[in-house]
């Protein structure tokens, strides 16, 4: 992404934060993710339906309520559940 | 079937846990189906109005399918998360605590496992990671071993439901100590409810003629060469344990008795 902004003028008058990635870890592996989302974000980023996953965030769980207002940092390890099949 | 059931209804009481009432029994989990579709049909038809599921990270490559709350219907069923393959106290109460936000429930069935060969309930572990999570407002309903005294700590300790082993989870020897079961079922207060090993019908019967309140089952209906005929079977043979247990059974005799009258024979 950062080496498309550097070649084309288009992605050039994209504002700055767009343009960057950082590193989190995502369900135990190592993903990059536009810098400055909430976590809202990050779901919509993911195609995934806030009301069928469960976010924790560095072992803490965000509520629902929250997810507008908390924010994805470099380093944050993140997990996403969800329910499954089990007896 | 649903006539039926209807008719029969002032023949029992309904199952009441934590004050929620179940016209049904029978507990069903939701794992090894070969598709949602049969797990669908088999939980309509056993006429369950329990299923447990498991909480697990969401696939972000989408290989798999989706989460089963898109197949589940929350109005019919109560969604019981569950702590499976949890081997510590504090690793099954950060899943108790992710199923409560995923199933938006404080109900969870409580698992701590102590062995990956058996399956096994950590004892410690339980009894730990119960305290903790009634201390929390969570029903937590306990699968345990068949012993008498952890069924009784598990009490104590503000549990909702004992739920201990007819045999290891998913192995299908029915129920193998008998004598135990009706020992924590005539020692504790709150619902007794068997989890685990029932293979077949007959398992299910004789485990619910122990005088047990409900049963819990996967992998016998799961693997079933016929799920949704195993669910009806096992319904059926959960209803017809429960009623012949308080129909009250006949007294064993080491000799027979005849039925017809000796009197008024021919000469």
């Amino acid at each position: 992404m950062r080496e498309c902004a550097a070649l084309t003028p288009v992605v050039k008058t994209m504002k700055e934060s767009d343009q960057v990635t950082i590193t989190i870890t995502l369900n135990g592996e190592e993903r990059g993710v536009p810098a400055g989302l909430t976590v809202r974000g990050l779901l919509a980023h993911l195609e995934l339906h806030e009301r069928l996953v469960v976010v924790e965030r560095n072992k803490e769980i965000v509520r629902r309520q929250q997810y507008g207002e908390v924010s994805i940092r470099a380093g944050d390890t993140i997990e996403l559940v969800h329910f499954v099949g089990g007896g | 079937m649903a006539v039926v059931t209807e008719k029969l209804d002032h023949l029992d009481e309904p199952l009441e846990i934590a004050g929620r009432k179940f016209r049904s029994r029978l507990i069903l989990g939701t794992g090894k189906y070969k598709d949602n579709e049969m797990m669908v049909k088999a939980i309509t038809t056993s006429g369950t109005e329990i299923v447990t599921v498991a909480v697990r990270r969401v696939d972000l490559d989408r290989t798999k399918e989706e989460g089963i709350l898109y197949h589940l219907d929350q109005q019919k069923c109560l969604l019981l998360p569950n702590t499976a393959g949890c081997y510590s106290a504090e690793e099954a109460i950060r899943y108790a605590r992710l199923g409560r936000e995923a199933g938006f429930t404080d109900w969870v069935k409580l698992e701590v496992i102590g062995d990956q060969d058996t399956l096994l309930p950590d004892v410690e572990g339980l009894l730990e990671a119960a305290r903790t999570l009634t201390a929390e407002g969570f029903k937590v309903l306990a699968y345990t071993n068949e012993d008498l005294i952890t069924a009784l700590k598990l009490e104590d300790a503000g549990v909702v439901a004992v739920m201990p082993l007819a045999s290891p989870i998913g192995s299908g020897l029915g129920l193998l100590n008998p004598f135990t079961i009706r020992l924590i079922k005539g020692r504790v207060s709150v619902p007794v409810i068997v989890d685990a090993g029932v293979g077949t019908a007959s398992d299910a019967c004789v485990t619910m003629e122990q005088g047990v309140d409900g049963i819990l089952m996967n992998t016998a209906i799961a693997e079933a060469k016929d799920p949704v005929r195993m669910a009806v079977a096992m319904r059926q043979a959960t209803e017809a344990g429960r009623l012949a247990y308080l129909a009250g059974r006949m007294p064993r005799r080491e000799q027979a008795v005849p039925s017809s009258p000796t009197a008024g024979m021919l000469d």
